[in-house]
């Protein structure tokens, strides 16, 4: 009975990775340009599909289309930010939120003319059914598994980029203090546009492995958003490995809360997220500030 | 040889004018002081040089070529370096973080990580503390280190001894000293009359956004900098 | 003490016309269901509920500076109120719709108690996350039909054309009413605070304006006239279902009408709203494309001009149809001389 248990966190501490991969676009760039990206599970529904352009017409793995899909995502979030976003600068918080909206809109209602309703998935060839056994009954997904790993993998990447390079020192410099970041010679424009596509980039990486997870279609994008702000919410604002936390915790909210009545699984992490909300709204490993 | 040359320089912030026509100049190698009250003009007329502030390109010249309203981050480039007001250390930075963000632009020169310790043994010892967990003076030895690192041919510093202790605002007084020997053109801020006139080869004072005096020190009486300072 | 030579001037020339033609405006809408048909009612319903949502939306985030992505919760909300009151517990149904708004608004407050912790950015997807918490919980529950939604029954007994009149008229009510209390409010002093509170809610703060009550009552009320706008909507449409009414695109309706015809004014909503009625006409037969069309013309207002439609004709012809500025003119007949003067 409590392996049936067991099983479930484990399942939901896997999600959880996969929701660290959204979680962790969204919160970088918040930490450096104090931007809500509203549109940022739309770009990763957006990757997926361009994933699915490139398998459909290159006949290859999804894995290999990532490698093309990211950097062109990439590429993508550093022109969105130098040409619409950067625009916006100094002009409060609601150019921001409205613009982003408004991108959110667009990318959906494309996606449904270029795409069609139709929900789709990427197909790895295998790899999403093969299952590791862990002894005692128990058994996890490889891919889920893969997930985790890579989601970790990218954190720590990023880690090192923030805590080692002089980009990284960049990005906490002008966090801070965006004027004297100036004064040291950072452009700040480049540099955000920097942080953007790094943001989009991941949440490429996010977008295929949901695909390959499970189907998606034009709406899914807000939903993805919705979850990735839960995750950093829970684990707290300005910590990267929060976010981990914060996205298993969601996670494993959601695999109860499903077992416990299938349909319910969406609901108890919302519930789950408002509760952490209520009782200690700086999340769980906050550094510093409040959520502002 | 003139390196900075600001000519009728106004400046604004919105509607507001902050500078009436200011002309200053900063030969190379020399040390000059600015003096004058609170809101006088001084740290928007830092301000301007370090391109924070929009003004006409022709307002002012460095090195020949007129810089006026280029952006801050491209002047680094050109070697103006700015030690802003209130000493402006990045808290999320480390000591040593900080100091290496000032090389942010990879300036070649003769400044290094290890010459700015030697310059300043205290911040050698605090290098891995975050850059906000030192006392006021040492987070402006800090802040003038990392203006060091970015090997700048003018170093401007704003209110150097702005709520210091009087023995730490003489040891500021020395690195500025060694700063000086080095050659670097230094424009200072200071409201501490006294420590920054026998350092200066030339004194401005400004009130209300205009010049009231220019002059060498050796020039200057005191009824004389008073009346420019706070007006007849 | 002399008396003050300033005057505080409200009205303008402008705004006289305006009234005038509100006027003549109102007298026609009066009239319609004597000219017009059924269709053009419900479609004058729609409009209506639409300006309104627009203009609360607006006062939200306009002028309170509270940028909600998740008002639908209240639309929606206001529409099961509505089908709760009149089926479940007989209320004439058009008195249920004022009653629904009242739900809304009781609803608004603990919902404000959890989103207000947050500000900016993540304020707005706080927003929307709560309303995706009603739509779930609603979509779970048995007694409201859980996914397919309900039916409203209880107009059922009246006859088509009273219901579709009665509902028309409810409407107009509404809308005149919505607006009037905004151009009320923001005339009055709360108003003054509420627009001091958005140019510099810090500088309002420390000359005593009480900045959290101001901004929890915007919001309560702004629930309330959104709730009631959900039950009329829902009574127009009879039928109601979660998807439906705690759709995002009521906020996408509504954030793209105000942005494009003008952020932070009265008229600009009103231009926004026909404009996106004309769009939704002309393009209905390109599928999504009517809404790409919007999104873009809404980013593109915030780029380039961020006032709006009516910002541009506003400040270019010096206009005011709704005035809610406040002008100081310099009274000459009382203006000092001689030995008074400085």
């Amino acid at each position: 009975m409590t392996m049936g248990w067991v099983d479930t966190i484990l399942q939901g501490i896997l999600l959880g990775g996969l929701y660290a991969l959204f979680a962790t676009g969204l919160s970088l760039i918040f930490g450096v340009m104090r931007i809500v990206n509203l549109a940022h599970g739309d770009f990763s529904i957006l990757a997926a599909f361009l994933a699915v352009v490139v398998v459909e017409t290159a006949g290859v793995n999804p894995f290999l289309a990532l490698l093309l899909v990211a950097p062109l995502m990439a590429a993508l979030g550093y022109v969105l930010q130098m040409l619409v976003l950067n625009r916006l600068l100094g002009r409060g918080v609601l150019p921001p939120i409205l613009v982003t909206f408004g991108l959110s809109i667009i990318i959906q209602n494309a996606l449904l003319e270029t795409f069609s309703a139709d929900s789709r998935r990427l197909d790895p060839g295998g790899i999403e059914t093969a299952s590791l056994s862990l002894g005692g009954g128990l058994a996890v997904g490889w891919f889920p598994f893969i997930t985790l790993g890579v989601a970790v993998l990218i954190l720590v990447g990023l880690q090192l980029l923030i805590g080692r390079l002089s980009v990284g020192r960049a990005f906490r410099a002008t966090s801070d203090d965006q004027e004297t970041a100036e004064l040291m010679g950072i452009d700040n424009r480049r540099l955000y546009g920097l942080a953007m596509a790094l943001s989009l980039g991941i949440v490429a990486v996010a977008g295929v492995f949901l695909g390959i997870r499970t189907t998606f279609t034009f709406s899914s994008g807000p939903d993805r958003l919705l979850f990735a702000f839960e995750a950093v919410i829970i684990g707290g604002l300005g910590s990267l490995w929060g976010t981990l936390v914060g996205g298993a915790v969601l996670g494993i909210a959601q695999t109860v809360g499903a077992k416990l009545s299938p349909g319910w699984g969406i609901l108890t992490g919302h519930l789950v997220f408002l509760a952490v909300l209520l009782l200690r709204p700086q999340g769980l490993f906050t550094r510093r500030r409040r959520i502002s | 040889m003139t390196l900075l040359s600001v000519r009728g320089l106004s400046a604004f912030y919105g509607g507001f004018q902050a500078l009436f026509d200011v002309s200053l100049e900063a030969g190379e190698g020399e040390t000059v002081a600015v003096i004058g009250a609170n809101g006088a003009g001084k740290t928007t007329m830092l301000r301007t040089i370090a391109g924070v502030l929009p003004v006409p390109a022709s307002a002012v010249h460095f090195d020949g070529a007129p810089v006026g309203g280029r952006p801050a981050h491209e002047l680094v480039d050109r070697g103006i370096v700015l030690v802003p007001e209130g000493r402006r250390i990045f808290p999320s930075l480390t000591v040593e973080e900080n100091l290496l963000i000032g090389a942010y632009r990879g300036r070649p020169g003769r400044w290094t990580l290890a010459r700015v310790f030697e310059l300043f043994p205290v911040l050698a010892e605090r290098r891995r503390q975050p850059g906000t967990n030192l006392s006021g003076g040492e987070q402006q030895m800090l802040a003038i280190g990392r203006g060091l690192m970015a090997n700048p041919r003018l170093l401007l510093v704003d209110e150097i001894s702005l709520g210091l202790a009087p023995l730490v605002i003489q040891d500021l007084y020395r690195v500025l000293r060694v700063i000086a020997a080095e050659g670097i053109t230094t424009l200072v801020v200071d409201q501490n009359v006294s420590q920054i006139l026998p350092l200066a080869q030339r004194v401005y004072c400004l009130r209300k956004g205009a010049v009231s005096l220019e002059a060498r020190p050796a020039d200057l009486t005191r009824p004389r900098i008073a009346a420019a300072y706070f007006g007849e | 003490m002399r008396p003050s030579a300033l005057q505080i001037e409200r009205t303008t020339r402008a705004s006289r016309l305006g009234a005038v033609v509100a006027t003549l405006a109102l007298i026609a809408l009066l009239s319609l269901p004597a000219w017009g048909g059924p269709s053009a009612m419900r479609m004058l319903v729609e409009f209506i509920a639409l300006l309104v949502l627009a203009q609360m939306w607006n006062l939200l985030a306009g002028y309170a500076g509270l940028v909600s992505i998740g008002q639908q919760a209240y639309v929606g909300l206001g529409g099961y109120a509505l089908i709760v009151l009149a089926d479940d517990l007989g209320v004439d149904p058009f008195v249920s719709v004022p009653l629904a708004g009242l739900v809304a608004a009781a609803l608004a407050l603990p919902t404000a108690a959890l989103v207000f912790r947050f500000h900016g950015g993540y304020f707005a997807v706080g927003t929307w996350a709560i309303a995706e918490v009603y739509r779930l919980l609603i979509a779970s529950a048995p007694p409201l039909g859980r996914g397919s939604g309900r039916t409203l029954k209880a107009v059922f007994p009246l006859a088509r054309e009273t219901r579709e009149v009665t509902t028309y008229f409810l409407a107009l009510a509404v809308g005149v009413a919505a607006l009037a209390a905004v151009y009320v409010f923001l005339r009055s002093r709360y108003g003054l605070g509420l627009m001091a509170i958005r140019d510099s809610e810090h500088g309002s703060d420390t000359l005593g304006v009480d900045v959290f009550r101001v901004k929890l009552a915007v919001y309560v009320g702004v629930a309330f006239g959104t709730g009631v706008t959900g039950a009329l909507i829902y009574l127009n449409l009879l039928r109601i279902s979660p998807d439906a009414g705690f759709s995002i695109n009521w906020t996408a309706y509504t954030i793209f009408i105000v942005v494009i015809g003008g952020l932070g004014s009265l008229e600009g909503p009103l231009i926004g709203t026909a404009l996106f009625f004309l769009v939704r006409e002309y393009l209905s037969d390109y599928g999504a494309w009517y809404m790409i069309l919007l999104g873009t013309l809404a980013v593109g207002a915030m780029l380039v001009y961020p006032q709006g439609l009516w910002g541009m004709v506003a400040d270019r012809w010096d206009l005011r149809f709704f005035p809610v500025q406040r002008r100081v003119r310099l009274d000459r007949n009382s203006a000092p001389r001689g030995r008074d003067a400085m």
